[in-house]
């Protein structure tokens, strides 16, 4: 079995009487591709924030690659080698598409690697035809692309996306897939994800979070067709 | 973007040259040096501003403490050489303490904003309280209200006999502008630079990238203040005196307006607003019919309704349009239109 590359330990977070997250302990291997699923307020974005250093857990445990990194400020997490991508698109909207991209390789490579990781990227994406367009001009798939972008720019071991496939068409969302399979040749990688058809597509193992805690842990079809799963999470005629 | 930066010096020396030559042909050096001063102080929040998205109410006090340093330091000394030297350090390493408290504290732009102007308030306060002979420093008394008159001004390094003054001053304040006109050119093409206008642009997905977004924004606050203290004393060299009046609120109210006015996010903006509403100033002064501070709110609120992005984005418009250049982009509002792009060019 591969070692672990990211571990959570008892991790709760609590927002004043509420329990966001409840005790999660998670183990996530290397290679491992694995998708986070659950209702509306299981807790899974929040769950999310404390791995990326957005929120600071007010319990537990979070390790990467047995380092601990709980409590630590989102660029040290990124420093580490994570590559993120937000819930809602996150990029610099006054900039073109180049320079995004651009800003995220340079953070791990001197200016003229970065600029052959930029065009290898944009390449990659298929993003050559509006490299220089500026963000703001930008459809959300489109903006959600090279969010991924700034992902695969940094060359990650980890890779942490939050909801990845939202607002993208089907051609946009097939692309998506496959960067995903690309980037999981060499990072291990965690999704926190809606679309249970772009779930089917891209994981094998699933995690389901219910009421801040995880309740199952299987590969996709088993969970799929766990009646309790289908009871809380997809209702019960689904 | 080696050529690119290569002719951006060029086209900035020609258009120097040019400018420091025929100017005085018009207008008194004497008034074009406080112009060129004013300029870079203008250019100095220009670069905070416009490139780093931090919005400092307080540019004034780095002003200040620059003229206050210099004066103070030349007294101690007999010379200008190292008062100059400090005068760009001092309010450099204290907008780095301030600004690591300020970003390390993750305060938000609002209270960045109150706590800037807090310090200005502080510093006027205190200037002014210092009338007393107890409030001397080495040599030099604080004065109070009444400032600190007659210290030694600009002379050639190692030469305190031979003064830089009049057009001297002039062609000094003009080569220093060129030069940091210039630093702030390479700074922003730097990668420094680029990193710098991606924070301003989004914070959070910088960090999320994995930049340190509060040492770089400690580092470009600090630059800002390192020229505002740089202008502070060569206008204690101008005016020979150096009062409380340099650290008040209408001053670095006015550093605002000629950012706004000029264009923000440019940097020849910053420049030309400053200049360009110096002289306005410098023209009314001279009348007593209209107020001039009045005057300057209303040019603020004019270029707000009407000129939102300033002159020199607007000017750049209006050139692209006229030479019929493609715009590479056009899906949003016409206030992001082309924004960046002034941003770049400018």
């Amino acid at each position: 079995m591969a070692e672990p590359v990211l571990e959570t330990q008892h991790l709760t977070m609590r927002f004043g009487g509420v329990v966001a997250v409840d005790n999660v302990t998670f183990t996530l291997r290397r290679g491992e591709l694995r998708c986070l699923i659950g209702p509306n307020g299981a807790g899974k974005s929040t769950f999310f924030k404390c791995l990326t250093g957005l929120l600071t857990p007010s319990e537990g445990h979070v390790l990467m690659q047995g380092e601990e990194t709980t409590g630590w400020a989102p660029h040290r997490v990124a420093a580490l080698g994570v590559g993120i991508k937000t819930q809602v698109p996150n990029v610099m909207d006054g900039l073109s598409v180049q320079e995004n991209i651009w800003l995220a390789a340079r953070r791990f490579l001197p200016s003229t690697q970065a600029d052959a990781k930029t065009r290898e990227v944009i390449e990659r994406l298929a993003l050559g035809q509006i490299a220089r367009t500026a963000l703001g001009r930008l459809a959300h798939g489109e903006r959600q692309q090279v969010e991924l972008g700034f992902v695969a720019a940094s060359d990650p071991w980890l890779v942490l996306l939050d909801e990845p496939a939202a607002g993208m068409t089907a051609g946009e969302v097939a692309r998506m897939s496959e960067v995903i399979h690309e980037l999981n040749r060499t990072a291990a990688v965690v999704i926190v994800e809606h679309d249970m058809q772009f779930i089917r597509s891209i994981a094998s193992r699933v995690t389901v979070f219910h009421q801040g805690a995880i309740l199952i842990e299987d590969d996709v079809e088993t969970v799929m067709s766990d009646p309790h799963v289908r009871n809380i999470y997809l209702g019960k005629k689904a | 973007m080696q050529g690119s930066a290569g002719k951006d010096v060029i086209t900035t020396l020609i258009v120097a040259a040019v400018l420091v030559w025929a100017l005085p042909l018009m207008v008194e050096t004497y008034t074009l040096t406080v112009l060129a001063i004013y300029a870079m102080l203008g250019l100095s929040l220009g670069l905070i501003w416009g490139f780093g998205g931090i919005l400092c109410f307080g540019q004034a006090a780095f002003f200040g403490l620059g003229a206050y340093t210099y004066a103070i330091a030349a007294i101690n000394t007999g010379e200008s050489t190292l008062p100059m030297i400090l005068a760009v350090m001092v309010p450099g390493v204290f907008a780095a303490l301030l600004g690591a408290m300020m970003f390390y504290g993750r305060l938000g732009d609002v209270y960045l904003g109150v706590i800037t102007l807090v310090v200005t308030l502080i510093l006027f306060k205190f200037i002014n309280s210092t009338a007393g002979p107890q409030y001397t420093i080495g040599n030099a008394r604080l004065g109070g209200y009444n400032g600190i008159p007659g210290f030694p001004t600009l002379n050639v390094p190692g030469r305190t006999d031979l003064s830089i003054w009049g057009d001297g001053l002039y062609y000094f304040c003009a080569a220093a502008l060129l030069l940091v006109y210039l630093g702030v050119t390479w700074l922003l093409r730097s990668p420094f630079g680029r990193v710098a206008v991606g924070i301003r642009e989004n914070e959070t997905r910088m960090s999320l990238i994995g930049y340190d977004v509060r040492i770089r924004k400690t580092v470009m606050f600090a630059a800002g203040a390192a020229i505002a203290g740089l202008a502070g004393a060569l206008f204690a060299n101008w005016g020979a005196i150096v009062t409380p009046g340099l650290f008040s609120l209408s001053q670095s109210a006015e550093i605002i307006i000629w950012c706004i006015v000029g264009g923000l996010g440019t940097r020849f903006g910053p420049l030309l607003g400053a200049a360009g509403l110096g002289y306005l100033k410098f023209l009314l002064g001279q009348q007593s019919m209209i107020n001039n501070t009045m005057l300057m709110g209303l040019i603020l609120v004019l270029f707000v309704l009407f000129l939102p992005r300033g002159v020199v984005p607007a000017a750049m418009s209006v050139w692209r349009a006229s030479v019929g250049r493609p715009r590479r982009v056009g899906r949003a509002g016409a206030v992001r239109r082309n924004r960046r792009k002034d941003r770049v060019d400018g």
